[in-house]
This record gives structure tokens, sequence and C-alpha cells, in this order.
């Protein structure tokens, strides 16, 4: 299957502030923060388009979420993740000293999700990393 | 229906204190002069709320009474060696002075969000200084604006037209009617495209979006007005790129080579290269004519800069550009902060224990040492055995292996909603909304402290975390003294 090298940034955009104001357990937040924004040129490569599933690998773990095509292309092999737990799982703990995580500028992979893979609800992904819910 | 005026937002590091909100039996029913993130703020604070304690009983938490919660939570606190307390952005002064005092008593770490936010901008602070400024300052004076790895209409979205470009300063005009008209001129180009045959012309004078290395060498004109300016300085164009003079892209991890660039330029030194961080040399060199050009500059960062390489030297490296730039012209620098009283949570910390956050209380007096005493750092390492947190999510914030010890060991959630880590909770305390159901006070990113107001009454078997965190303490210290009883015979 094919796969892409990118560098993946997370961060804050207005969707994703409004939805945890409207609450962590809600629709809105969920559909806001379990994205990929990716570049047009690079949903082709991937033979993917928007609104399928993708999946993001890092040294860390992988998770699946949405792909969304960006509308302030180009900006070929960097991808977006807003910030939540979808991002997080996939984030590596190192701090080098200065007790910050690097939350951006992480190098991953993206490809296509697999025929049957879904993106995990909240409640699910606590249960998957941590084995409560 | 009661009108409450002059309200301040908990919503972001702004705190915007001209909301309107319109209330109908204890109900808020409007919300006026806020941003979408605002009036989600108080038009959905009774969502996915809890309003009674729960404790987990058999692997399910369940239902108990207010006074029960704090028993159990002082009980785990108190027999905990190495307890982690960490939260204290989204609530007030008042209930973090009230936590420093419980660290300090139980012998743990207190830590705020800063730490996975602007922490490694506290530690170059402490390194090498700064000069900054009120943002009143700034919206009456400041004629050059720099965002730098910060999005603010998307993270802080009234900055722009409450401290900056689109305010109408006492010395400063409003850029405000340019950028309608910039986008009026854009859509009127649009639907020329549309409805005429004339798209390919039309698209040949537009300046075509390609990689950072063919871009134009110059920059706009209207950077060299006397009009007030925006640069936005990004690893992708954000909406803020999109509404700024000049949206300078620099390649993901390549700040630190951009400032120090910009500060051998600015010392006439010839650079032996073509590009710093993807953009040209001729770009940055117009660049620095535009800073030193400027009258009174402002330099806001954001977290591109913290949680990239380099962290904490990327932002030695911007307060350095910003020092050398105060040679020639006025020029500040102020970070972007993001929880609306995390500057609030870093001075009250730094008032009690003379460190703004990740401060080890363990050996009876305070230690700082981040990397070592921060949160993500003790929590990766699996050394705390209990944590308490205050109106925080670190469970959908913190890095998976952090998040991993965090739940492994008792945990309990003081917070007025439901959320990641109050699901993965031991011990929840729903408290009531400071800045919404209770008062309080927060400082804003300037660091100018502001009343918290009391928009609508809380439910009654809510309390306010500050309250809840002083019975925590009683009952941390009836336990402690009944020990020292007990020991002594």
């Amino acid at each position: 299957m094919t796969s892409l090298e990118v560098t993946l940034n997370t961060g804050r955009t207005l969707r994703q502030g409004q939805g945890k104001e409207y609450g962590k357990l809600s629709e809105r937040y969920w559909k806001s923060v379990a994205i990929c924004e990716i570049d047009p040129d690079d949903l082709k490569k991937l033979d993917l388009t928007d609104g399928r599933l993708v999946k993001i690998t890092t040294e860390s773990g992988s998770v699946l979420v949405r792909a969304v095509k960006s509308v302030r292309a180009p900006h070929p092999g960097r991808v977006f993740v807003p910030y939540g737990p979808w991002a997080n799982v996939i984030i590596a703990s190192k701090t080098h000293g200065t007790g910050m995580p690097s939350f951006k500028g992480i190098q991953a992979v993206i490809e296509p999700a697999r025929t049957g893979e879904k993106v995990l609800s909240l409640e699910e992904l606590l249960h998957a990393h941590y084995g409560k819910e | 229906m009661t009108i409450v005026s002059n309200v301040t937002c908990p919503g972001c590091g702004s705190l915007c204190d001209d909301l309107e909100i319109e209330v109908e039996n204890n109900v808020v029913t409007k919300v006026k002069n806020a941003c979408g993130m605002g009036e989600a703020r108080f038009l959905g604070y009774s969502a996915h709320r809890r309003r009674k304690p729960l404790v987990r009983k058999n692997g399910e938490l369940a239902q108990t009474s207010l006074s029960d919660a704090i028993k159990e939570t002082a009980r785990i606190l108190a027999n905990a060696s190495y307890p982690i307390l960490y939260g204290w952005s989204n609530t007030s002064c008042e209930a973090s002075r009230v936590g420093v005092e419980l660290a300090e008593e139980i012998g743990g770490v207190i830590d705020n969000t800063s730490t996975v936010c602007h922490g490694p901008s506290a530690l170059s602070i402490q390194d090498v200084g700064f000069s900054t400024c009120t943002l009143g300052q700034i919206r009456h004076r400041a004629d050059l604006v720099l965002y730098w790895g910060s999005n603010p209409w998307s993270a802080h979205p009234r900055h722009i037209e409450r401290y900056t470009n689109f305010t109408e300063g006492r010395f400063r005009r409003s850029t405000w009617n340019k950028y309608l008209s910039s986008l009026s001129s854009y859509r009127a180009e649009r639907r020329l495209q549309r409805t005429t045959k004339l798209a390919e012309e039309a698209h040949a004078r537009q300046p075509e979006k390609k990689p950072i290395d063919e871009r134009t060498h110059r920059l706009p004109p209207a950077l060299f007005e006397k009009d007030r300016k925006m640069i936005v300085v990004d690893v992708r164009e954000t909406r803020t790129a999109a509404i700024a003079d000049y949206f300078l892209q620099v390649e993901p991890n390549k700040d630190y080579e951009l400032f120090q660039a910009l500060r051998a330029l600015l010392r006439e030194e010839e650079l032996q290269v073509e590009s710093v961080g993807g953009v040209p040399i001729d770009v940055l060199e117009d660049l620095v004519d535009v800073l030193v050009s400027c009258e009174f500059g402002v330099l806001f960062f954001g977290v591109g800069l913290t949680m990239s390489a380099g962290k904490l030297r990327n932002i030695e490296a911007g307060i350095s550009l910003v020092r050398d730039l105060n040679q020639y012209t006025k020029f500040i620098i102020m970070p972007m902060r993001g929880h609306y009283n995390v500057t609030g949570a870093n001075i009250v910390s730094t008032w009690q224990t003379g460190y703004p956050f990740a401060v080890d209380m363990t050996i009876g007096y305070p230690r700082y040492n981040p990397g070592e005493t921060s949160v993500v750092d003790i929590l990766s390492r699996g050394e705390s055995d209990a944590a308490l947190i205050v109106s925080s999510d670190p469970v959908a914030h913190f890095p998976k292996d952090a998040v991993r010890n965090l739940v492994q060991n008792p945990l309990i959630v003081i917070d007025p909603e439901t959320n990641a880590t109050s699901l993965l909770a031991d011990v929840v305390l729903p408290c009531a909304i400071a800045g919404i159901e209770v008062e309080g006070t927060a400082y804003r990113m300037d660091r100018v402290p502001l009343p918290l107001k009391q928009v609508v009454k809380p439910s009654r078997t809510c309390l306010s975390d500050e309250e809840i965190l002083r019975r925590i303490l009683r009952e941390v210290r009836r336990i402690k003294k009944r020990r020292e009883v007990v020991a002594n015979g």
C-alpha cells in the first residue's frame, strides 16, 4: 500500500477550541480533532479523497483519523492534526531536558486505512491505549 | 432577564473583558462581543457536566457524598510519597494559591499547563530576560506586529481585533477597512475569473503560490508604509497568515536558524548561503530593513516555537533579536498564552515558591529543575504515585507514555466538566466554573490582573475548586495530626 513520509504538526484550530467548550464528549469535539489536514497533491499520491480514513504512524505509535483536504495548500509533505487525544497517542514523551514534549515538527508516515478499520471514539481510544474507560 | 456587562471571558489568554451576557432563569441565553470560542464557553458550560462527586469502586465510578470524596482524596494524597498536582491554568489565582499550600503540606510536585505550552519561554526569559509591555501600549502605539509560530485567528480570535492591527489606537489607525477592501477586491477578482473567459489572464496576475525558494525576493510595499503592518512567520499558511501583509513560510524546526540569520544580518554580516530555513537571504535582508524601520514593533510568539526543535533556544534567539533591534528602534516581545489564566498560574507559583512551574516540594522546600521536576518527565519515568488534576485534561493532551503512568496510580480530578481525564479518574470532584459561576482573579497574557465575574449561580452541589481544595487541605492536616498523635504515643 502507498505511504508517504511527512512532517506532522499538531496545533489549535478554532473548531477544536469551540468543540472542547461544547464538551469533550460531544460529537462536535470528536469531529473537530480526529482529523488530519493533508495537501491535495499528497492526497492524490495516496489515492485518498477528502473524508476517507488515514493512518498516521510515528515512532510512538499509530492512530486512525479522517483525512481532510487542506484549503491552504500547497504544503507538500506537511500534515496537521488538531490537539486532542487522537494526536497525543502518537507524540513521544521525550522532553530533552525542558519538560516540553515535541508536539510539532515530528517525522511521520501516512497511509490509507485498511478496509474495516475505523476511527475510535474517545471511550474506545482510552480503552485501547490505557485499558480503562 | 438580566444583562451582565463587562464580563471577563475565561476562554483564552486574551481575557477580553467587554462581554455582555444575557441571563434568563439562571441560564445564559445570549453572548455579545465574544469570539466563537468565548461564545461556546458561555453557551456550552452546562453540557457534559457532572454535579455530584464520584469515587471508583470495583472498577466503576459511583456517586458519593462530597465529604466522602474529600476524605478519600485527602487519604490518597496524605499516603502518597511523590504526588503530582497539575493543571491550574483554567481556574482562578485564588484556587492556585490553595494548590501551592496543599503541595507544600503533602510534599508534592506542583506544575501547571505552561509545562506543555510556554514553559520553555519561561526558561529562556530566566536566562536572558525580555523587554515587554502591556497590550494597551501595543494597541495604541505598535506599527509593526509579527506573529511568529502563532495563529491568533484560531487560538486567540479577538487578539488582532482588540490589541493589534484591527483595533483603533490613540496613535495608530485600524487596518480593518484596508483588510475588508483587499477581501472585496479578492472576491471581485474571483467572480471575474469565474464569469469571464479571461480566467487564465487573471490567474497570471495573481501571485502564484510557489514553494518558498521560488518566491519573489521582494517584500510587499505595504510593509514599508507608516501604517500598521502585520507579518506572520509560520511553517504553514494559517488563517492569520492569510490576513497578514506578508507571510514568511519557514521550514519546520528551522526557526532558530532564521532568528540567528536575522540577527547576523542586523549586524551587517554577510551570510555565505543562499537561504536559511527555506527563506532566501534577499527576503531576510529586506525583512531586517522592515524591522529596523518601524517605530514600535512587537513580536508575539506562540507554541510553534516552544513545541518544535530548539524549544527554549528558539525563544532565547527571538528575545535576543528583539534586544538587538532595540539598538535601532522600539521593539518588544510577548508570548501568546493559551489557557485563560496560565499567566496567573505562573504568577501565583512564582510569588509563593519563587518558580513559575514544575516546583518540587518533596524535600520540604521548593526545588525547580524542568526536565526533572516537570510533570511529563516525572510521569514518563514512572516516579509519581498519585495525581491531583485541577481544571485540566492531561489524558487528552499529554503523550501516551506519560498518560499510561498517570492512570496507573490513584488519580483525582477537580473539574467542572467531564473530560478524558475524569473518565479515567478514581475520584471526581465536580466544581463550579470560575468566571461563569464563581468570581475570582485571572491574569491576561501581558500580566495584567482582571476580575472574573459570576454570571450565573452554580448548582448547590458544586462548590468552587478553591473551597474544595481548602477542605482537602484541612482534611490532610487532620490526618497528619492524627498520625503525629499516634506516633508520639
